[in-house]
């Protein structure tokens, strides 16, 4: 089976305010080189905290922020030398939901046309079909039919994104490019917009590349996962192996300061790694493995070189001492 | 999956139009409602007036500075060359109100269109507009307008057209504010993810959430348009041929220690207009967010 969407080196970089006239251009380096694979009807979560460059990567995915290296093949087809209108043909294949449903629906328009307008962009179907397709999307995310005139104010937040959701359905996308669309809901709200994507991505055979900060919610609905810290992938693997044995010190990490209730007591109970400190910054990123400084298993290799992603066990991981 | 159904009451939904919807809300507001009737009455009377109480303001029919309320035929009193107050009036309103509205129209399009063009694209295109902008702005106004009507012949159209020439730059700023606040907003990128080309979000998306404070600033515009024809036809460079409240003012304000009713009365009517125009941009500025709706 071929990939669906194949991100190879992704590099994204903001010019930053240069401090003299003469000095050299500096960038702040929110992605560095970042490679991975999303198969056909799966789900990728990429998981890292506020920074890390998750939702950047992300955005330079669909070409919504511009990449500045590397290979995005979707399908086969690089889609960083497309033109605009190239580009913009491809987007009925790849859509997008954002995080807060707030700010992600225009106010000015009734949900009606919200949900439509990608029709009308992309030149699908006459004005009844188009509506008829909105009256089934508005079903198949569970929003009733006398709704379709509504504005977006007069919903709740769940609503809303169930909103955003079947606008992001509208043109039948192969991949769903999620930007947290969770993380702004209430905790049952959360449990029913995971569950409609879930049954969303087994009834129509979506892909999602899941971005989200929140490990549970991942667990609960992608297939692989990949961890990022400062601009790279550190940790890469199925969602068994990830959540079970972790490899990198920084999943380990992660995992250990996910809240839970019974492990203290339980036997065999390890005290999680704790970690102090902050990311280094991304405008003049360390030579050596970004972690180093919070890392406690650091050596003097670790200052010197790079880790690179290398297979250990069934996952594939960045760091000089991970352990199979 | 039962727990994914929706467990909100249904409300009772009758389809509408969005103008319509607005008009509803606009019905509501009171001091909208005064302003539209007050400027409805301002209107008629400077198109029908005439009809019913004909004069001409140019003519001279009495003795001079008659005191309003002391002869009938002159219930307004007269001017200091004896001409009719109320003549002037009525078919002074006509050209105020005209010059107002065009000039605010210029306003309204040139200042939309750099601004929006500036806020959305930024980089060179923001630079270039806006240095354009503020050339524009820190043209003293008055002189400006007076270099161009002097050059251009004083005509209502000539003195709409100066005046919005020298207003727009503002309009420009506010408009490309409310562009950069709103092209970052999630919505745009949505639209952008869909295929939306620049264009259509320019003036789809973003202008129409921009347009509240540009239709109150629109309103504005208009009373201060009334005004700066005033002062024009003050300083002596309006349209000497057409009569105006501004140029009754400009013509009488040597003796208003001595006489204050040529000066005050189109002076008040003046004041009437910007107040109504201003009442119904803030009515209309409620009515067309749909976040102040009701259900």
């Amino acid at each position: 089976m071929s990939a669906l969407l194949d991100v190879r080196n992704l590099k994204v970089r903001f010019a930053m305010p240069k401090p003299s006239l003469f000095a050299p251009q500096p960038y702040l380096e929110a992605v560095r080189g970042v490679s991975f694979t999303l198969e056909k009807g799966r789900a990728l979560g990429i998981v890292g905290e506020s920074g890390s460059g998750k939702t950047t990567a992300a955005m330079a995915t669909i070409r919504l922020v511009p990449a500045a290296g590397g290979e995005i093949l979707f399908e086969g087809d690089d889609l960083l030398p497309l033109d605009d209108e190239a580009m913009r043909a491809r987007r009925r294949d790849i859509q997008l939901i954002f995080q807060d449903p707030y700010s992600s629906l225009n106010p000015r328009a009734r949900v009606v046309d919200i949900v439509r307008e990608p029709m009308d962009l992309m030149g699908i179907g006459d004005a009844d079909s188009r509506l008829q397709r909105v009256k089934e999307l508005f079903d198949l995310v569970g929003l009733r039919p006398d709704q379709l005139n509504l504005f977006p104010h007069q919903f709740s937040g769940g609503q809303r994104q169930r909103i955003s959701i079947a606008r992001a359905l509208t043109t039948n996308p192969k991949l769903l490019v999620c930007d947290e669309p969770v993380s702004a809901l209430d905790v049952a709200i959360q449990a029913q917009i995971l569950n409609l994507l879930a049954r969303l991505k087994r009834e129509l055979g979506l892909s999602y590349l899941f971005i989200s900060h929140d490990l549970g919610v991942v667990r609960h609905l992608c297939d692989d996962v990949a961890v990022m810290y400062l601009g790279q992938i550190v940790e890469q693997a199925s969602r068994e192996a990830l959540f079970d044995s972790p490899k990198h010190p920084y999943t380990q990490a992660l995992l250990a300061a996910a809240p839970s209730l019974a492990r203290r007591k339980s036997k065999g109970y390890v005290r999680p790694l704790k970690l102090s400190g902050d990311p280094p910054s991304p405008i003049n990123p360390p030579k050596g493995c970004a972690f180093v400084e919070r890392c406690p298993m650091a050596q003097e290799v670790c200052r010197r070189e790079q880790p690179v992603l290398k297979a250990c066990g069934p996952s594939q991981v960045a760091c000089h001492f991970a352990a199979a | 999956m039962s727990d994914e159904t929706t467990l909100q009451q249904p409300t009772e939904y009758q389809a509408e139009s969005p103008a319509l919807e607005a008009w509803r809300m606009f019905r509501r507001n009171i001091p909208a409602l005064v302003g539209v009737a007050l400027l409805t009455v301002i209107v008629l009377a400077t198109l029908y007036g005439t009809f019913i109480y004909s004069g001409d303001p140019f003519e001279i029919v009495w003795a001079p500075h008659e005191p309003p309320g002391m002869t009938p035929e002159f219930p307004l009193g007269t001017d200091y060359l004896g001409r009719d107050i109320i003549a002037g009036m009525l078919t002074g309103g006509g050209p105020t109100l005209a010059v107002g509205a065009v000039a605010a129209a210029i306003t309204m399009v040139i200042g939309i269109a750099m601004g929006a063009l500036a806020g959305y694209y930024g980089g060179w295109v923001d630079n270039l507009l806006m240095r354009v902008t503020e050339f524009f702005q820190v043209l003293p106004a008055l002189l400006f307008a007076m270099v161009l009507v002097t050059l251009l012949s004083p005509s209502l159209f000539t003195i709409a057209f100066a005046i919005g020439v020298v207003s727009w730059p503002q309009t420009a700023r506010l408009t490309r504010a409310e562009f950069l606040k709103i092209k970052n907003l999630e919505y745009v990128t949505a639209a952008r993810a869909i295929g939306a080309r620049d264009k259509r979000i320019i003036w789809t998306v973003i202008l129409p959430n921009a347009l509240p404070p540009l239709i109150v600033s629109a309103t504005l515009t208009i009373g201060v348009a009334i005004l700066f024809e005033a002062g024009l036809s003050f300083l002596g460079l309006g349209d000497p041929n057409v009569m105006s409240w501004g140029l009754m003012i400009g013509a009488n304000r040597e003796y208003i220690l001595d006489a204050w009713w040529p000066v005050t009365f189109p002076g008040l009517a003046i004041f009437f207009t910007v107040f109504a125009v201003s009442l119904i941009g803030d009515g209309l500025n409620d009515a067309f967010n749909p976040k102040l709706r009701e259900r």
